[in-house]
């Protein structure tokens, strides 16, 4: 029985992304639908009642909500390759914590860098460098954050790095600067076709926060 | 394996700590639960989770593993052949289990806290009607997932009853205080007998905290709600 996947999703969303790439490390066929979130489908509404959001995939008409979910719900699904979660449970376990603080903490104080000037968006990017080099502190010298492959927790961030074009620009800085060894592995994960592929252009990224916020 | 392999760094009144300590139960895991002393932090707590300071931490061979729902699939994966499996077996049902427990700790939990930490009647009954609506949600969730049975899990107690049962004398405790009844015949006949079987279930009886006890404590969680409340923006 052939898969019936789609994907709703919005093409700038770090979120969203996430979900592209899995597809992808699993070569697996789907259909992608733009969502306009000003203005969402019925289709949205009704896979994804509780929060109205995307990511969804609908995998032969059901729907798995909430990106790091559908990241897993992938990898079980097609687990006869390129599995994404370590194997051993203490792994997955700091694969897990470390994606859950991602989500706890980046899209939030990365948001106050361009919605707020002056102190406040100062804070912010202290605040958002903070969180990169807690981060950065966990890759330590490895290729990947769990080792030698590229996996899930490596999939969690990855995405936010089509929104640091637009973060360096509106926020005046530079992550590089400030991170060198996060934007090495960085480029290690874009040299992945599954990657590069995946993310949104960094200049879209930055039109839409100007358009979106009036910037 | 020696109990002192497993420690569980904790308090009795936490419902997260309560989801770890269920599933250690649901495993009949030895361990050793090193009760934290309220309204301070052990040096301990502070070693083992530097980032969020904050409890349940499980102890594995002293390596930690931190937040409540990781910790509960930790604990299915290394005691996988104990007991009935925690987390579903079909991976959509697994996916299903995780996005309600996400929902009970993002939006549900935090409607709960804003009972407690309404400043006036206004606010709770904002508060108490959130929380109505986050049950009214789960009820419906309820009745398709446990397809008839007692649990969430089926016959068995699952990770979203402990996700969601974590809460269970928390909510008793705001039941009390409002006089209100969250959990009714009307609105939410299936949570209100779940809620029962859940609280009876050896695995959890043991650990749930008593009501009283807790209604007790939360003068004191209630207190810091409300302060945190008042305190000028940061």
């Amino acid at each position: 029985m052939a898969d019936e996947v789609v994907l709703l999703d919005l093409y700038v969303s770090m979120f969203g992304m996430r979900v592209r790439v899995a597809l992808a490390e699993k070569g697996v066929k789907y259909e992608y639908k733009e969502e306009d979130l000003r203005n969402k489908s019925q289709l949205l509404l009704q896979m994804n009642p509780v929060h109205k959001k995307i990511p969804v995939l609908i995998h032969n008409g059901k729907p798995v909500c909430e990106s790091l979910i559908i990241v897993q719900y992938i990898d079980e699904i097609w687990k006869d390759r390129a599995p994404l979660l370590p194997s051993d449970p203490y792994q997955r376990a700091q694969a897990r914590f470390w994606a859950d603080f991602i989500d706890k903490k980046l899209y939030d104080i990365g948001k106050k860098i361009y919605t707020t000037k002056g102190e406040e968006q100062e804070a912010g990017k202290k605040e958002f460098i903070e969180v990169l080099r807690v981060l950065e502190g966990e890759l330590g010298d490895k290729p990947y954050f769990m080792g030698e492959r590229f996996g899930f927790l490596d999939i969690a961030l990855i995405t936010f790095y089509s929104w640091f074009h637009a973060y360096e620009t509106l926020g005046n800085f530079s992550i590089e600067a400030e991170c060198p060894t996060l934007i090495s592995w960085a480029k290690r994960c874009m040299q992945k076709e599954s990657v590069s592929r995946s993310l949104a252009d960094p200049k879209k990224v930055y039109e839409f926060l100007v358009e979106a916020y009036g910037l | 394996m020696a109990k002192s392999d497993v420690k569980l760094i904790g308090a009795w009144p936490s419902p997260f700590v309560l989801r770890a300590q269920i599933a250690l139960n649901l495993k009949s895991v030895e361990y050793e639960f090193l009760e934290e002393a309220l309204g301070s932090k052990s040096e301990l707590l502070l070693k083992s989770n530097p980032v969020h300071k904050k409890m349940p931490v499980l102890l594995h061979h002293d390596k930690p593993i931190c937040e409540s729902l990781i910790i509960v699939e930790y604990i299915q994966e290394v005691w996988a052949s104990s007991g009935p499996s925690i987390l579903p077996s079909d991976p959509y049902e697994r996916a299903i289990a995780r996005f309600w427990a996400a929902y009970v700790d993002e939006k549900w939990f935090p409607a709960m806290k804003g009972i407690l930490g309404a400043q006036d009647d206004e606010a709770r009954k904002a508060a108490v009607a959130q929380v109505a609506e986050g049950l009214a949600l789960l009820e419906e969730a309820f009745q398709k997932i446990s397809k008839g049975k007692s649990f969430f899990g089926g016959d068995h107690i699952g990770y979203l009853d402990i996700a969601f049962g974590g809460f269970l004398g928390w909510l008793r405790v705001i039941e009390g205080m409002g006089g209100i009844k969250l959990l009714n015949e009307t609105e939410t006949p299936g949570l209100l007998k779940w809620a029962d079987d859940f609280a009876a279930h050896p695995a959890v009886k043991d650990v749930l905290p008593d009501t009283e006890k807790l209604a007790e404590f939360s003068k004191v969680v209630i207190a810091k709600l409300r302060a945190a409340a008042a305190a000028p923006a940061k």
